[in-house]
C-alpha cells in the first residue's frame, strides 16, 4: 500500500514533466534569446541559474525520494535517532553560499553593462498614457502616439483573430539598426512599464520620473512587447511594436514624418465641412475616447462620465474645449492638447456634440480647427 | 492569594455556553481558533470563486465572460482575500488552538482581545466585499495597490478598501501581541525557549514580523486616504509627491508579509515530518536559527519587487545580493527536513503526504525565487506569469498545503475523531496533481512573455492557459472534498487516542482527544 502510493507519485510526477519533452517548440516555453548582445547575456544568465537550480533540485530531491523509498516503516521498522551534526551543517551552509557567489559575479557584470546608459545616437522619449504609448524623437522633433490596432471584433470573438493578435499597433516606433538608441521612459497618468523582451528592456514608466534604457539592435525587423505594470482597465491592450530598419530607410522615414507634420499644420488652416469633421471625429473618438467613455458615449457610471446628454457637451462649447485642452484635475481625464492635432481635437469635439442625439438635445455647435489654434494662442503658458 | 485561587476552583470544569452566544462572546482559545479556521475556509472559497472567474476568462484568448474592468476587480479581491482572509487567519486559528496547548498554558494571555481580534475580521471583509456593489465597482488596482492608480485614478470604493485594510491590520496586530505575550509569559515550568516546539517558535517570529510591518501598511493606506480626500500629495507627482515612495513603503510591509505567510508553515512541516519519520528533527537549533535569519533578512530585501522602477545601480546590486542570501537559511531548512526523513521509519498518512508535497513544491517556488533575484534576468521575468507561478507555488502548495497538512494532523486532537484516511489521500492526490497542472505551465507562458494581470493575451499562450484553467477548476472542486472530509470528521469517526500518531511528541498529545474545554489549568512540568 505504501509502496503503491510512492509508485503513484512517480507516475504522476513523470506525467507532469513529460509534456516538456513532447512539446514541439521549446522556444514557446522559454525566455527569448532576443535580438541584442545584452538580451543574449540575460538569456545566458537565465539558463545558468536555471541549470544550477535543476542540479541542486536533482541532488536534494534525489536524497529525499531515496529516503521515501528506502526508509519506509516496512523496510526500516527501527528508525535511527541521530540528529545535529555540526560538520554537515557547516557544509550545507557554505556550499550554497559559494554557489551563490559564483552566480552573483556574472549577474553583477551584466547589470553593470545594462546600467551603462550614457547618451545614445538616437534619443527617444517614451511616455505611457492610459492606454497607449507616445514616442518623441528628441533630435528630430518627431512626435506620435502608438495605439493597439487589433480590431475590437477580434477581441470580442466576432471575427477570427489575426496572427499578431494584441501585439500590433497603428504606428510602430522606428529605430535604426547598429546605432545606440536610448529610451527616456516616463508616464503621463499612472505607472506603466515598457517591455520589449527581444531587447531585455523592461523599465517602469512613472509620472514625475524619467527612467532610461538603451539598446543596439543588429537585425532589421519587428520587435513586439507589452505594458507590464497594471495601469487600469486596458492594461492588456497597449502593446509596443518597434520597427528596426537600416539607416538609409530610417533617414527616409524621418524626413517623411517631418513632411507629414508640415502638411498637418496646413490642414488646420483649411475650411472644414461639418461632415468632414464628424467623420474624422468618429475615428479619433474610437481610438482615443471610446475606451473610457464607451462607443455609445454612455461612459461607465461612477468612473467615466457619459458624454451622451452631458450638459457640457450639449450646451457649453467653451468648457468643452477647455476640458479637452487642459484635462480634469484629479480625474482620469487627461489633457489632449499635445496628444492630438488641432484638426483632431476640433473634429472629435464636433463628433461628440452631434452624436447619440446630442445635437437634438443641445446646441449642436460645431468646433473648427482654427478655434483650437485660437484657444492655444490665448492660453499660452509662459 | 490562596483564597482567591480556591474560589475559582469550582469554575475550572465549566463547559462552553450554549447557542450562538458561545461563539459571539467566547474567550476560549479553542473556540476562537475554530472560528478563525472556519472563517478562513469561507474566505478561501470566496477568493477561490474569484480565481475561477479569472481562469475562466483566460481559458481562451479574447474576452468572453467578463469585461476588463471587472476582471481587474476580481484579481484585486482574489489577492486581498486569499492573503488577508484565507492564509493569515488560518495560521492565527492554528496558533490559537495550538500555542497554549503546546506551551502548557490554560489559554491565550489576552482572551478578551482574542475575541475582539477575531470578530472585527468579518466586518473588514464585509466592507471590502460590499465594494463590489458600489458605483464604480470594487478596488481594481491589484492587491499591491500602486499609487497613483489606487489614488487619483481609483474608483470611489477605494475609501472602503482603506478602512477594511485598517481593520484587518488592527486584527493582525492584536493577534500577534496575544501570541507573543502568551509565549513569553505562559510557558509551563521547565519549558525554556530552546525547548519550545518549532511551531511555537515559528509563530513567535511571525508575530514579531506582524507587529513590525502591519503599522507600515496602515501608514501606506493612510497616506493614500490623505491624498484622496485631504489634498496631500504623498504619491502624486503633479503635487511634488513621489509614486515610487509608495512602492518602497508598501514592499517594506509586503516582503516581511510574504514570510508571515510561510514561517508558520515551516513550523508545521517540521512537526509532521518528524512525527511520520518517527525520528527527532535533524537540527532543531539550526531550524530556529534559520527562521530567525529569514525574518531578519526579510527587512532588507523589499526592493527586489522593484528592480524595474529605475533604482541606482548600487541599490539594485545590494537588493540582488541580499535576496540571494535568503537561499542559504532556506536551504538549511530543506536539508534539515530531508535529513530528518533519512534513515527514518516513514509512513504516508495524509498529513505526511501534504508535508512532503510542501517541501518539494515550496522548494520549486524557492528555485524560481532565486531566479527572480538575478536582477538582469528579472528584467525579463518581472510582472509576467513566471512571477505568478512563483508566488502561487510558495503560497498554494506552500502555505495552503501546510495548513491542510496541519488540519489533517491535528483534527483528531481537536474533534476526538480520526478523519477518513482514504478520502484524505484522495483529496491529497487530487490537489497535488491539479495544483501542478494549474501553476507549472504558468512558468512557461511567463518565460515566453505573457504579462500578469492581463484579461486577454496573444495567441501563442493559448494552449497552456487552457491547461492551467482546467487544472484550476479541478483544484477548486477538490477543495469541496476537503470540506466534506472535515465535516464528516467533526460529526464522528473512529475515536482518536490522546497521542493520535505513533511518533507524535509534545504537550498537546498528552491531553485527551478532544481536549477538555480548559486544558492545563495546572501547568504541566517539562523536563
Amino acid at each position: 500500500m505504501k509502496l503503491s502510493n510512492f509508485a503513484k507519485f512517480l507516475v504522476l510526477s513523470s506525467l507532469l514533466v513529460a509534456p516538456i519533452f513532447g512539446w514541439a517548440d521549446w522556444n514557446a516555453l522559454n525566455m527569448t534569446e532576443g535580438a541584442t548582445e545584452v538580451s543574449k547575456k540575460v538569456f545566458d544568465l537565465h539558463m545558468l541559474i536555471f541549470w544550477i537550480c535543476v542540479v541542486i533540485g536533482v541532488v536534494v530531491f534525489g536524497v529525499m525520494f531515496y529516503s521515501m523509498y528506502a526508509f519506509t516503516k516496512k523496510k526500516n521498522p527501527n528508525p535511527s535517532t541521530f540528529h545535529d551534526n555540526t560538520k554537515i551543517e557547516i557544509l550545507w551552509t557554505v556550499i550554497p553560499f559559494v554557489i551563490l557567489v559564483v552566480m552573483a559575479i556574472p549577474a553583477t557584470n551584466v547589470l553593470k553593462e545594462i546600467y551603462n546608459d550614457e547618451e545614445g545616437d538616437v534619443n527617444i522619449q517614451v511616455v505611457g498614457y492610459q492606454w497607449k504609448w507616445q514616442y518623441k524623437y528628441l533630435e528630430d522633433g518627431i512626435n506620435f502616439f502608438s495605439n493597439l490596432s487589433t480590431d475590437q471584433d477580434e477581441i470580442y470573438n466576432k471575427i477570427p483573430k489575426g496572427e499578431h493578435y494584441l501585439l500590433e499597433v497603428d504606428e510602430p516606433v522606428v529605430i535604426p539598426v547598429g546605432k545606440k538608441v536610448r529610451f527616456l521612459i516616463t508616464a503621463n497618468d499612472v505607472i506603466h512599464s515598457w517591455w520589449v523582451p527581444d531587447f531585455a528592456i523592461k523599465q517602469d514608466a512613472i509620472p514625475g520620473f524619467i527612467n532610461t534604457a538603451w539598446t543596439i539592435v543588429d537585425e532589421p525587423g519587428l520587435y513586439r512587447g507589452n505594458c507590464t505594470e497594471l495601469c487600469g482597465k486596458n492594461h492588456g491592450f497597449m502593446p509596443i511594436v518597434v520597427r528596426a530598419v537600416e539607416q538609409s530607410e530610417y533617414d527616409e522615414w524621418v524626413s517623411g514624418k517631418k513632411q507629414a507634420a508640415f502638411e498637418l499644420a496646413q490642414l488646420t488652416e483649411k475650411d472644414w465641412s461639418v461632415e468632414e469633421l464628424v467623420s474624422n471625429g468618429e475615428s479619433v473618438y474610437l481610438k482615443n475616447c471610446a475606451a473610457c467613455h464607451q462607443v455609445s458615449g454612455q461612459g461607465i457610471p461612477g468612473i467615466f462620465p457619459a458624454l451622451a446628454g452631458s450638459e457640457i457637451v450639449l450646451n457649453n462649447k467653451s468648457r468643452n474645449i477647455e476640458i479637452l485642452m487642459e484635462g480634469v484635475q484629479g480625474a482620469a481625464m487627461q489633457s489632449f492638447a499635445n496628444q492630438l492635432s488641432e484638426v483632431d481635437i476640433a473634429s472629435v469635439i464636433t463628433y461628440t456634440r452631434r452624436s447619440w442625439g446630442n445635437s437634438e438635445k443641445g446646441d449642436g455647435e460645431v468646433v473648427v480647427p482654427k478655434e483650437i489654434l485660437e484657444y492655444k494662442s490665448n492660453n499660452q503658458k509662459s | 492569594m490562596s483564597a482567591v485561587i480556591e474560589s475559582h476552583d469550582h469554575d475550572h470544569h465549566h463547559g462552553p455556553a450554549k447557542g450562538l452566544t458561545r461563539w459571539l462572546f467566547t474567550t476560549n482559545h479553542k473556540d476562537i481558533g475554530t472560528l478563525y479556521l472556519w472563517f478562513s475556509f469561507l474566505m478561501f472559497l470566496v477568493g477561490g470563486a474569484m480565481a475561477m472567474v479569472i481562469r475562466a476568462e483566460l481559458f481562451q484568448p479574447g474576452m468572453q465572460i467578463v469585461q476588463p474592468e471587472f476582471y481587474n476587480q476580481m484579481l484585486t479581491l482574489h489577492g486581498l482575500i486569499m492573503i488577508f482572509g484565507a492564509v493569515m487567519p488560518a495560521f492565527v486559528g492554528l496558533a490559537n488552538w495550538l500555542v497554549p496547548m503546546m506551551v502548557g498554558a490554560p489559554d491565550m494571555a489576552l482572551p478578551r482581545m482574542n475575541n475582539l481580534s477575531f470578530w472585527i475580521l468579518p466586518f473588514a471583509f464585509f466592507v471590502l466585499l460590499s465594494s463590489l456593489f458600489m458605483e464604480g465597482g470594487a478596488p481594481n488596482f491589484g492587491w499591491t495597490f500602486y499609487a497613483p492608480l489606487s489614488t487619483t485614478y481609483a474608483p470611489p470604493s477605494v475609501t472602503f478598501f482603506i478602512f477594511s485594510v485598517h481593520i484587518m491590520g488592527a486584527s493582525s496586530i492584536m493577534g500577534a501581541i496575544n501570541v507573543i505575550v502568551t509565549i513569553m509569559n505562559m510557558r509551563a515550568p521547565g519549558m525554556t525557549l530552546m525547548k519550545m516546539p518549532l511551531f511555537v517558535w515559528s509563530w513567535l517570529i511571525t508575530a514579531y514580523l506582524l507587529i513590525a510591518v502591519m503599522p507600515v501598511l496602515a501608514g501606506a493606506v493612510t497616506m493614500m486616504l490623505m491624498d484622496i480626500h485631504f489634498g496631500t500629495s504623498f504619491f502624486n507627482a503633479a503635487g511634488g509627491g513621489d509614486p515610487v515612495l509608495f512602492q518602497h513603503v508598501f514592499w517594506f510591509f509586503g516582503h516581511p508579509e510574504v514570510y508571515i505567510m510561510i514561517l508558520p508553515a515551516f513550523g508545521i512541516t517540521s512537526h509532521i515530518i518528524s512525527t511520520f519519520s518517527r525520528k527527532p528533527l535533524f537540527g532543531y537549533s539550526s531550524m530556529v536559527w534559520a527562521m530567525a535569519s529569514i525574518a531578519i533578512l526579510s527587512f532588507v530585501v523589499w526592493a527586489h519587487h522593484m528592480f524595474t522602477v529605475g533604482m541606482p545601480l548600487a541599490a539594485e546590486l545590494f537588493f540582488m545580493w541580499a535576496t540571494m542570501l535568503i537561499a542559504v537559511p532556506t536551504g538549511v531548512k530543506v536539508f534539515n527536513w530531508v535529513a530528518t526523513m533519512f534513515k527514518g521509519s516513514i509512513t504516508y498518512e495524509t498529513p505526511m503526504l501534504f508535508a512532503i508535497a510542501f517541501v518539494v513544491l515550496f522548494t520549486i517556488g524557492g528555485f524560481s525565487g532565486l531566479m527572480l533575484a538575478i536582477t538582469p534576468a528579472d528584467f525579463q521575468y518581472h510582472d509576467t506569469y513566471f512571477v505568478v507561478a512563483h508566488f502561487h507555488y510558495v503560497l498554494v502548495p506552500g502555505a495552503i498545503f501546510s495548513i491542510m497538512a496541519a488540519v489533517y494532523y491535528w483534527i483528531p486532537k481537536w474533534t476526538g475523531n480520526m478523519y477518513d484516511e482514504r478520502l484524505g489521500r484522495l483529496h491529497f492526490w487530487l490537489s497535488f496533481v491539479s495544483v501542478n497542472v494549474t501553476f507549472f505551465p504558468q512558468h512557461w507562458i511567463g518565460l515566453a512573455g505573457m504579462p500578469r494581470r492581463y484579461p486577454d493575451y496573444a495567441l501563442q499562450f493559448a494552449d497552456w492557459n487552457m491547461v492551467s484553467t482546467a487544472g484550476a477548476f479541478a483544484f477548486g472542486l477538490s477543495q469541496i472534498l476537503f470540506l466534506f472530509i472535515v465535516l464528516k470528521t467533526v460529526r464522528g469517526g473512529k475515536k482518536a487516542t490522546s497521542q493520535v500518531w505513533e511518533g507524535a511528541e509534545g504537550l498537546e498529545w498528552t491531553v485527551d482527544s478532544p481536549p477538555a474545554y480548559h486544558t492545563f489549568t495546572t501547568p504541566p512540568k517539562v523536563s
